[in-house]
């Protein structure tokens, strides 16, 4: 296997890889150009980040590549991806793999965490490469509110002794509809049939206790509930400016790395729901027609480097748990980890222990779907 | 001497042109090719899907599903009213706003310092405008903190929808703010070529009001001449994407908004809807301009009535003095759009209400260096070589004409607003398929022809008038000199017209930086401008860095502006110097 990573490392060298990744976070701007330097420098490779509104953009153009004929010389090398892309990709036979055995640092990512292997329920196979993990929190203002609620249940009484004060963001970017899925966990009689494909389910019947809950929130939201933030950081931008006083975020260490960053005020603090929320892990694929497949490698492996990782696991960075085994590393790689700062805006470590599984993808689609149907006036 | 004799004058030299003319009679040829072919096989290309027919994704017999599914979309009525509503009243409202200051300030001249206030608002790209007017009017912006909290009592911003608000009234405002001063330069352009002076005074001595003798004598006249800015503005505002994201709201959006959802879902089929939605993006746009245009038959009905009772004195005239104020605030809205951008760019925290940042840094500026520098470069590129190509045409096309002596017919000028009228995301889907069948899709080059189409209609109305105004004599003594007609263009005519040349190219640029769409769907979301980056910065994210990216893209133009008027007098007093030709 050595010689045949260094006969990727050859054939890489002076490939430039265009990275498909959502752009929006300017933190998570900053890592991607550094990563950029990094794989310029040690491997002659080019990497350039493809700024994405939503990842579907990159979905679409490679189904559209397909459709086109478009076999060898496709426009993307690598996508940050998980979930419902992944699954249409996936589904589609549209992406490279399996690929993640060959990658030398393949072998220090934590394979007994499930995440790292399902996402979203469906097996990974190989066929896309960990490298951030993500849990459901809440982030609210201190200065300005004592108590948040702790279960979904409470939302809705919470809402209305704070109208106004809350939000999520619209149902078409993903951590809109993980908020409508974590409602739904806590609602709904038999969450176990989450995890199987949404067919499989009556809809209607399963989704009824979320309505329910919702249309008793809904008038208590930030603009009565007709309007959302388009994504995180448009919510974000409300909580800094106080506009609203709480908004969930699928980072637990967001709250950290915006108040070092000046973007958040100080008295922001994190909290997990007390029976758990969705965690998931972020992964990057190779689409099937991409023609720097060896170069889109270098950069999946460089970013499950140790020295990758623990920066993406600095909160001066951008801060988060990471997707490699502490214990397969050495001690010198895992120092780095330890010696990482501590942050008073960071969850205790125990409340994200709970982590509840994503649902399958099918549900996405068809709760925003169906929630467009409902409150689009 | 008038033109025609000039042009007959220009025939009997006809042995004179040298053979060299050939490459210059396919000038029109070539710009139409350029132009129109791909328009309307990107046309065909969004009409095919609408009705189903797409072999490469499945669609192989006609159906009307995708209409089907398109109406049955959640919200699409309130979608379609929103796009109809907005567009429609900030297009009567810009125009009756322009008219109105025009009535009320004509003869009075609106000053240096008042043009100069208006550049950098004309120069300004939508999307910048559109993220500074966010910005400023949001309810943690700049107005409300003004307020507050001693007026309004306010520690947190209020729970008011000021932006993205359901009726589109920003997004209306915002619309208001760039096309008022695009409209307001059309109109004055158009004054300068009727002798508004002289007619006024003559009305004056017959004892007829400024306002009434402007409104019953002068725009009759200069109408003609801005009906296609005013269509273009139309067809901008019902269709426009970038400031509909920005000032619009998400749920549900302006129906072109929702085509472009559609067009990038994952779920390749909503394709089918999304070419449905553009079709019908064209279909009202078309809609709307046929209604404008039975709404001047009515008007022009009435108004040759009114002036022909002959009342000196309207009672308009205090309704001239709200539009000449409503003008006014406009501007000054923009201004501020833009400064907060560059307040932001270097804040260094900005709670509410404070008005003013705590601290102030370059941080933001030095640190999003390396960020910058590929979309600004990318930016720079697509620009100047779009123009340099626009101008090259557009020289090419009337040389053409001045040798041949046959001028442009109104009906080429029609042609050439196309790209102005058709909605844009109505061509640019069907565009993007062809492009991936030839593998340009996601090219410079692609993205470069793509701007063309936009810059060249602006270059060739920049620069066809003062092209045909200038003094045919020049080029005639030449000529009988025996200096061959390559050289006169190359030696006299370029020289002469260096201002207006720099000037139109200046305008290519801004309109080059301006383009989002083209940009985004062309450039397959490979090629990054700092306009894409804007507006994608603009759905949220660090303020700071949006302020960065949205006023480098206001300085672009700017600069080309400074450039193409401060150019020619540099070049000028070299040349006196060297005791040359001028």
């Amino acid at each position: 296997m050595a010689a045949s990573w260094k006969s990727i490392l050859a054939q890489a060298r002076g490939q430039t890889v265009y990275f498909d990744a959502w752009a929006g976070d300017v933190r998570m701007d900053a890592y991607i150009a550094w990563v950029g330097q990094q794989v310029s420098a040690c491997c002659d490779v080019t990497l350039r980040q493809v700024p994405l509104e939503a990842t579907s953009q990159a979905v679409s153009q490679v189904i559209a590549e397909k459709a086109a004929g478009d076999n060898t010389d496709g426009t993307v090398d690598l996508i940050w991806i998980n979930g419902p892309n992944f699954y249409a990709l996936k589904r589609r036979g549209l992406l490279y793999g399996p690929f993640t055995q060959r990658l030398p640092n393949y072998a220090l990512v934590n394979t007994r965490d499930p995440s790292n292997l399902y996402d979203f329920t469906v097996a990974v196979g190989g066929y896309e490469s960990p490298w951030r993990k993500a849990q459901l929190v809440f982030v609210y203002n201190s200065a300005y509110v004592k108590h948040v609620p702790l279960s979904i249940q409470a939302f809705p009484a919470w809402a209305k002794r704070h109208p106004g004060r809350f939000t999520f963001p619209q149902v078409q970017n993903f951590l809109g509809v993980a908020f409508l899925e974590q409602a739904l966990y806590a609602l709904t009689p038999d969450p176990a049939v989450l995890l199987r494909p949404v067919r499989a389910a009556d809809f209607a019947e399963v989704t009824a206790p979320l309505w329910a809950w919702y249309d008793r929130l809904r008038p208590y939201l930030w603009r009565h509930g007709r309007e959302f933030p388009a994504s995180g950081p448009a919510e974000r931008e409300l909580l800094e400016d106080g506009e609203i006083d709480m908004m969930p975020s699928f980072n637990p260490t967001e709250a950290a790395a915006d108040v070092e960053a000046g973007l958040l005020p100080r008295t922001v603090r994190t909290v997990v729901l007390a029976h758990g929320t969705i965690g998931n892990t972020s992964f990057v694929a190779i689409p099937y027609n991409s023609p720097h497949k060896a170069g889109a490698m270098v950069v999946a492996n460089f970013l499950l480097s140790p020295a990758a990782q623990a920066r993406a696991g600095n909160i001066r960075y951008l801060g988060g748990p990471t997707v490699l085994d502490l214990a397969k590393l050495s001690p010198a790689q895992r120092a780095r980890f330890t010696s990482l700062p501590a942050s008073p805006w960071v969850p205790r470590r125990a409340a994200l222990q709970r982590v509840l599984p994503e649902p399958h993808p099918s549900w996405a689609r068809r709760l925003a779907e169906a929630w467009e149907r409902r409150y689009t006036p | 001497m008038t033109r025609a004799a000039a042009r007959a004058a220009s025939h009997r030299l006809a042995p004179l042109r040298a053979r060299s003319r050939s490459w210059l009679r396919c000038a029109p040829l070539i710009t139409v090719a350029l132009f129109l072919a791909p328009i309307v096989a990107g046309l065909l290309g969004t009409l095919l899907p609408a009705f189903g027919w797409l072999p490469a994704i499945g669609g192989r017999e006609f159906t009307l599903g995708p209409w089907a599914r398109l109406f049955s979309a959640p919200g699409i009525g309130a979608a379609i009213a929103l796009t109809v509503g907005t567009g429609l009243v900030a297009t009567v409202l810009s125009v009756v706003l322009v008219f109105g200051l025009c009535a009320q300030l004509h003869g009075r001249t609106p000053g240096r310092a008042g043009r100069g206030l208006m550049a950098p608002i004309l120069a300004a790209p939508h999307a910048a405008m559109a993220i500074g007017l966010g910005f400023l009017i949001a309810p943690s912006g700049w107005v409300v903190r003004l307020l507050s909290p001693w007026l309004t009592g306010w520690h947190q911003p209020p729970d008011i929808a000021t932006v993205q608000d359901p009726y589109g009234i920003a997004l209306t405002l915002g619309l208001l703010v760039k096309e008022v001063p695009y409209l307001l330069l059309m109109t004055i352009t158009a004054l300068g070529q009727v002798s508004a002076a002289r007619q006024l005074e003559a009305a004056a001595t017959l004892g007829y009001g400024r306002t009434v003798a402007w409104l019953k004598l002068i725009l009759p006249q200069i109408y003609p001449q801005i009906r296609l800015p005013i269509y273009a503005v139309l067809a901008y505002a019902l269709s426009v994407v970038d400031m509909s994201l920005i000032l619009g709201p998400g749920n549900p959006p302006t129906l072109s908004v929702l085509a472009l959802r559609w067009f990038t879902a994952p779920d390749i089929r909503m394709y089918f809807p999304a070419a449905a939605a553009a079709l019908l993006q064209l279909a009202i746009v078309l809609a709307s301009i046929l209604l404008w245009r039975s709404g001047e038959t009515v008007i022009a009905h009435l108004g040759r009535r009114w002036i022909a009772q002959g009342a000196r004195r309207t009672r308009l005239a205090p309704l001239t003095r709200i539009a000449a104020a409503a003008v006014a605030g406009l501007a000054g809205l923009g201004l501020a759009s833009l400064i907060d951008l560059g307040v932001w760019s270097v804040a260094d925290g900005w709670p509410f209400p404070q008005l003013l940042p705590k601290h102030w840094s370059a941080h933001t500026w030095t640190r999003q260096f390396s960020m910058v520098a590929w979309p600004l470069e990318t930016t720079l590129i697509v620009a100047v070589l779009a123009s340099a190509l626009a101008l090259l045409l557009v020289l090419g096309c009337l040389e053409n004409e001045q040798r041949s002596g046959r001028a442009a017919t109104l009906r080429a000028l029609w042609l050439l607003y196309v790209p102005l009228l058709v909605p844009q995301i109505a061509f640019l889907f069907g565009a993007q398929v062809l492009l991936t069948v030839v593998h340009l899709e996601g090219s410079l080059i692609a993205v470069i022809w793509s701007h063309l189409l936009f810059v060249l209609p602006y270059v060739f109305l920049c620069l066809a008038e003062p092209w045909r105004s200038l003094d045919a004599r020049y080029a005639r003594t030449a000529l009988c000199l025996g200096t061959p007609p390559r050289r006169v263009f190359l030696r006299i005519k370029l020289p002469l017209l260096l201002r207006p040349i720099l000037v139109a190219v200046a305008i290519g640029v801004a309109v080059s930086v301006d383009q989002y769409l083209p940009t985004l769907l062309v450039g397959a979301g490979r090629v990054v401008t700092l306009t894409t980056e804007a507006v994608a910065l603009a759905s949220g994210g660090d303020r700071r860095i949006t302020g960065v990216f949205a006023l480098l893209q206001s300085l672009i133009p700017l600069a080309a502006y400074a450039l193409a008027i401060g150019l020619p007098a540099r070049l000028q007093f070299h040349r006196r110097q060297a005791g040359g030709e001028t």
